[in-house]
């Protein structure tokens, strides 16, 4: 029976050489003002060890993309309408709850914004990595210890033996961080989420969890998804870069490629709002006027449409596609041509 | 009033519009059950000291905990300093009585970082904005209210009509914006803004920003301008000061700082900024710092700084530094450089 299911799915859909490949995907969310599609036809991939930046502003979606790929998406109000999220061949979205408990926390790590609400505040640090090796591993006792504190020693934690038996409340942000780390990593999953990881962190712990997470991934052949707002971060982590806004992925490519040629004018407009640490003093921030558009009003056309300085007729009738213009470089502009020459001069001038 | 203020100053601190010495605030720890008595002492700020000039801003950068806020606070005498002084075009403001402090508080107005948290749910954007020129008596009657109220708005970049609406109904960056508009209500020529985008997003983040440069061209204004983001820090300020529990560690112009930044944590510090640039970031030197900042009830002795840096030595334990001018008022804590 299981036989067969895995060998309709693999006629079904052409076998992936990713390690996850999300295609098409919807989820949309119930509100008193009718379904918000927070997730819009989303198409993307992470190779093996590779590292990729999903970057836009707050409600662009990103969070809600991570959610459904692990399955997480709040019901009833949440479902995802529509889209496959292949792991290593095998459609996410067609294995039963109880078989993804066995995937979130197996092959999928995750780690979230806020490790002081992701942990149990009555179980110690100890406990709560144990029971992710029993569940996955089905290590216990004595092994189960001695695992968990080889990793609580792998992610930096001072005096692991005597933090396995803490409590969350006794370690301070940085250190939580790293215990959650140890949670995710614990049994050698392929992929690991970042969503916000080090926001809420200071930037020089923030620097420490990054390199230790770059270390990690390096040394177990982990690939990273990493969630998050700022572009510094993906720049300095990510290989390949996915841009979203108002649900859609509105440019994707390598990271020299977004940062350095974008393409589409809410990328560019994202670059050039930033505050440089480099940047000669004084110099005008070029801002994107208006404001970030509510899910649930969303204009006709291209959603950036009405922010956007390089907008044309066509945009504001039809929703433009993700069009390649190199090998693994998309954008979805109607104008996009147009845009790539024009920011091209500039930067020559 | 404003004649009668200006006479007494010294012609040295004319130039300084503001000027803090020493500044230190203390929050005692109580222990005992039933005979509670001080036994210790967070030192949330210990020893700040910095001028700034009309119309200039100096971003004033740190971690959380580092005494960044309570030094803004203290200077506004939101908070009880300690030790140290604070003048204000002048005037010592930390002995001024409550009433003798009023005429000050509509000149030195703060922006918060919260725009959900720090505006009133229950009054609309007229009174929130409208209320401190009842309370200073600066436009008169209730027309010469509403007709300010409405430029002020307009000023912010917001339309008048909204005068109407209440904070729920905005987003983050005009929540900000009306923040704004109410510390200029008091006509201010010194706002203290804590952490005002941390909050927003970069998109929004950019448009403040050019806001609150633009008010301080217009208005002539002094910012000391807080926020733990040094690349934000870094382009709206004209000097920068890198405090670390409760010390600054080095202060230098913009420029100064970010070419030749001299200070340890002020370099762990920079390298800790990613770029938003692939290719730059490739070939930029990483500085990691080790473990979490100690807690400022019990700081390290002699260079607070010394359990994370990677220069110290025995005599860091023993020598507290001093800042020290390295030329072009470039001033470091460190006794390495």
């Amino acid at each position: 029976m299981v036989d067969q299911n895995s060998i309709q799915i693999s006629n079904s859909s052409a076998r992936s050489e990713h390690l996850l490949d999300v295609r098409e995907l919807s989820t949309r969310f119930a509100t008193p003002d009718g379904y918000v599609q927070a997730v819009d036809n989303v198409s993307f991939y992470v190779d093996e060890g590779e590292t990729l930046g999903l970057v836009g502003e707050s409600g662009c979606g990103k969070s809600v993309t991570s959610l459904s790929v692990m399955g997480l998406v709040p019901s009833p109000a949440g479902e995802i309408v529509s889209g496959s999220v292949m792991l290593q061949g095998r459609d996410l979205r067609l294995v039963p709850d109880s078989e993804m408990r066995k995937v979130r926390g197996g092959e999928i790590g995750m780690i979230f914004q806020e490790p002081m609400t992701s942990l149990n505040p009555v179980l110690t640090i100890g406990r709560q990595i144990t029971e992710a090796l029993e569940i996955h591993l089905s290590l216990k006792g004595h092994a189960a210890r001695e695992r968990a504190v080889e990793m609580l020693a792998r992610v930096g934690l001072p005096d692991p033996g005597k933090r396995f038996d803490d409590y969350p409340h006794q370690l301070s942000g940085g250190q939580l961080q790293r215990a959650m780390i140890a949670m995710a990593i614990c049994c050698n999953p392929r992929l690991l989420i970042a969503d916000e990881a080090t926001t809420a962190l200071d930037v020089t712990i923030q620097a420490q969890i990054l390199e230790l997470l770059q270390s990690l991934c390096e040394e177990f052949r982990m690939a990273l998804l990493i969630i998050t707002h700022n572009l510094g971060v993906v720049a300095r982590y990510a290989q390949r870069v996915a841009v979203m806004y108002a649900g859609k992925i509105i440019e994707v490519g390598t990271a020299d490629e977004i940062y350095s040629a974008p393409r589409h004018p809410y990328t560019n407009g994202l670059l050039s709002s930033v505050p440089r640490l480099d940047a000669t003093h004084h110099t005008r921030l070029k801002s994107i006027q208006g404001e970030i558009p509510d899910l649930a009003h969303l204009p006709a056309g291209c959603s950036f449409a009405p922010r956007c300085g390089w907008v044309v007729d066509a945009c504001r009738v039809e929703v433009p596609e993700l069009q390649p213009s190199a090998s693994h470089h998309m954008t979805s502009c109607w104008e996009q041509d147009r845009v790539a020459r024009e920011l091209s001069g500039q930067s020559r001038e | 009033m404003t004649s009668l203020l200006t006479q007494d100053i010294p012609n040295e601190v004319q130039e300084a519009r503001l000027s803090v010495r020493d500044l230190r605030v203390h929050f005692p720890i109580n222990t005992g059950f039933f005979v509670r008595r001080q036994t210790a002492a967070v030192k949330a700020v210990d020893g700040v000291s910095f001028d700034i000039s009309p119309g200039e801003t100096l971003g004033l950068v740190g971690e959380s905990g580092s005494g960044k806020t309570t030094t803004g606070r203290a200077i506004l005498q939101l908070e009880r300093s300690t030790a140290g002084s604070v003048r204000f075009r002048g005037v010592e403001l930390t002995d001024l009585s409550a009433k003798r402090m009023r005429p000050f508080r509509s000149e030195m107005q703060i922006i918060f970082q919260d725009p959900y948290g720090s505006l009133n749910p229950r009054m609309n954007a007229g009174r929130i904005i409208g209320e401190p020129l009842i309370v200073h008596e600066l436009a008169g009657n209730k027309d010469g209210r509403r007709d300010r109220v409405a430029e002020l708005l307009e000023r912010v970049g917001m339309n008048p009509a909204m005068m109407g609406r209440y904070p729920h109904e905005f987003s983050g960056g005009q929540r900000q914006r009306i923040g704004i508009a109410r510390a200029l209500a008091g006509e201010p020529s010194f706002i203290v803004c804590d952490e005002p985008v941390s909050a927003l997003d970069v998109s929004i983040q950019a448009q403040i920003l050019n806001l609150l440069s633009d008010l301080q061209s217009e208005f002539n204004i002094s910012y000391l301008f807080i926020a733990h983001d040094l690349s934000v820090v870094r382009h709206i300020s004209d000097r920068v000061a890198v405090m670390y529990l409760g010390k600054i560690m080095e202060t230098a112009s913009s420029a100064d700082l970010y070419e030749n930044p001299m200070h340890p944590y002020t370099r762990a510090l920079m390298s800790a900024v990613p770029i938003p640039d692939p290719i730059l970031e490739r070939r930029r030197e990483r500085i990691v710092l080790a473990g979490d900042m100690p807690s400022p009830a019990n700081p390290p002795s002699g260079c607070v700084f010394r359990t994370r840096c990677p220069i110290a030595t025995d005599e860091c334990a023993e020598v507290v530094p001093h800042l020290t001018d390295h030329g072009n008022r470039h001033q470091v804590a460190c006794i390495k450089v």
